[in-house]
């Protein structure tokens, strides 16, 4: 039996960069280089070791739902060894909350077909970390999110989730929705031979309408949460810094008594 | 006045914190009705009637423990169509997260993740969120259908307002959908005695400067002194040396202390993102040009070994 992979990505804004809102209070996506989100190179490397570890043919489509730029993290991922790409882009699509975004994600997914959805735990820009739920609740399909192991065989895919009270074995039949996390295996580096073949590699796009979308369910106005102010965090306030010259401990006490923390 | 359903977020009956800081926020909406699930819901109505729940809906069903997250929606579901209320408040954990997005899409309301703060408004609940690694603040408004709203731990200082709590049994008649992801082992986490790192008041952290497994009991030894919370950066989890339950960062848990110190750790963004919000934070650093030290309150450059054990003492000397 073969096994269609679609994993989800998110080109987002670099976290070291100088990331900041535009006029309309969505994220500013012109002034900072953008890239494949970190959390979602996971992703594409579980999908890739499942590939790599099933014993039928298997094949790869990265998903990305974002503006032109947004190819960039689609070739990454082509690049590390993901078969083909979708592109999802539309001018109505800016603005898109994570309800939203869970839409446009699940209409493409039933598009391509798919057994298995591999997503990341979160974004690193938004980083709520709801669209993977979001999306298994539209397809009708097992959430087995934020795995660390994960492996698929015979029709079931399991894996252990590292909850705060708890870990957790989970088990569920395809298809079905996965996420994992950033402790689920270190994300390959893409080779020369991997960013030549990338180029070859069948890249489609789509927009609103492949997807049978309204541009009123979508976008700035389709939101269902609206932001209404954002703001810089004010600087702190310079601090005290001492230098250690073998009293440091006891001054550092001294400040946390009168901060009353002792 | 208007109900606000808050799901309780207890283990076998012992309601966490955070549910009682949900609490304190509902009551500047309206009438707190609380949402207890699974094994000992019925033993969590005394702290919550004491923090202001009138009402305390609960259902033991063995089907929360069994599969993941969905039974959990639904139940909410059910209660949220008995209530009608004028909100939904969770507790932002991962899974709180999870079951809030899939109740919001169910009933077709917008949902808000990780507030920080939330206040009525004539239009609906205001939260605040802490975004780009607590760079902007924004405040945010459900627009569509009943607001589903998740809340940080640490967002409010938990205030008691004794209500009624009368236990009502829940209906929940669970779907197919709800047994799809199956738990078929279960551990819980040791408990290290010390308090859980996203509801402590107190955090002490090491990083990269703590240079070893073996020299994490410096850093435990200070978080016992002052009864915290030990956190640590991602460099120390990478290298092996704390566990990964207990880092700090963009990819571990984001905190938000009375007081956070900083020990050996320079503050890349990745660790900033989770820390940024602490109100007083103090440092430990042998390197005076730390980005850390641009957060600080208070900050030492000095070598940690030298430092730490030193407070540690001086802690332990005067709490006598």
């Amino acid at each position: 039996m073969s096994l269609r992979i679609v994993v989800t990505v998110k080109y987002v804004p670099d976290a070291t960069g100088d990331r900041h809102f535009a006029d309309d209070l969505t994220v500013d996506r012109d002034d900072v280089d953008g890239l494949l989100s970190e959390l979602d190179e996971y992703a594409v490397e579980q999908a890739l070791q499942i590939s790599e570890n099933f014993d039928d043919d298997v094949e790869v489509t990265v998903l990305t739902v974002g503006p032109e730029d947004a190819k960039d993290a689609l070739r990454k991922a082509l690049s590390m060894g993901a078969d083909k790409a979708i592109h999802v882009e539309d001018d109505d699509l800016h603005g898109t909350d994570a309800i939203g975004t869970s839409l446009v994600l699940a209409k493409a997914i039933e598009k391509a077909g798919f057994d298995l959805v591999v997503s990341g735990m979160a974004s690193t820009d938004g980083t709520g970390g709801i669209v993977p739920a979001l999306v298994a609740e539209r397809l009708g399909v097992p959430q087995v999110t934020l795995l660390s192991e994960v492996s698929v065989g015979d029709g079931v895919v399991t894996g252990r989730r590292d909850g705060d009270a708890a870990t957790e074995q989970l088990e569920a039949q395809l298809p079905a929705l996965i996420s994992v996390t950033d402790r689920s295996g270190e994300a390959r580096y893409p080779s020369f031979k991997g960013i030549m073949a990338a180029k070859k590699k069948p890249l489609e796009a789509w927009d609103l309408s492949d997807l049978d979308i309204a541009a009123d369910e979508v976008g700035l106005e389709g939101a269902w949460t609206k932001v209404e102010a954002a703001a810089a965090r004010p600087a702190r306030t310079a601090g005290t810094i001492v230098k250690d010259e073998g009293d440091g401990g006891k001054q550092l006490a001294a400040f946390l008594a009168e901060r009353k923390f002792i | 006045m208007a109900e606000v359903l808050v799901y309780v977020d207890h283990v076998d009956g012992a309601v966490r914190k955070p549910t009682l800081e949900l609490l304190t926020l509902a009551r500047r909406i309206g009438e707190p009705v609380a949402v207890a699930l699974g094994a000992g819901a019925a033993d969590t109505a005394a702290a919550l009637a004491e923090h202001g729940a009138v009402k305390v809906l609960t259902d033991d069903a063995s089907e929360y423990a069994e599969y993941l997250v969905v039974p959990k929606v639904e139940a909410l579901q059910a209660a949220y169509e008995a209530v009608s209320p004028a909100a939904v408040l969770v507790p932002s954990s991962a899974e709180g997260k999870e079951i809030a997005a899939r109740l919001a899409l169910r009933i077709g309301s917008g949902v808000i993740t990780d507030a920080v703060d939330l206040e009525a408004g004539d239009e609906g609940p205001v939260a605040t969120q802490s975004v780009f690694a607590a760079s902007f603040t924004t405040k945010s408004r459900v627009v569509k259908g009943i607001p589903v709203i998740t809340v940080k731990p640490n967002s409010v200082a938990v205030g008691a307002a004794p209500a009624a709590g009368a236990v009502e049994a829940l209906a929940v008649s669970f779907s197919e959908m709800a047994t799809g992801t199956k738990l078929t082992a279960r551990t819980p986490r040791e408990s290290t005695g010390r308090p859980e790192l996203t509801e402590a008041a107190i955090v002490v952290s090491g990083g990269r400067g703590v240079n070893g497994a073996e020299n994490f009991p410096i850093i435990e030894a200070l978080a016992d002194s002052l009864g915290a919370a030990v956190g640590a950066s991602r460099a120390a989890v990478d290298a092996g040396w704390y566990p990964h339950t207990n880092q700090v960062g963009q990819t571990g848990k984001s905190v938000s202390p009375q007081l956070y110190i900083a020990n050996g750790i320079s503050g890349a963004i990745q660790h900033r993102a989770g820390m940024q919000t602490s109100k007083t934070i103090v440092a430990v650093n042998k390197d005076a040009e730390a980005p850390i030290f641009e957060l600080v309150d208070y900050g030492v450059v000095g070598d940690l070994f030298d430092v730490v054990p030193q407070l540690t003492e001086e802690i332990n000397t005067r709490k006598g």
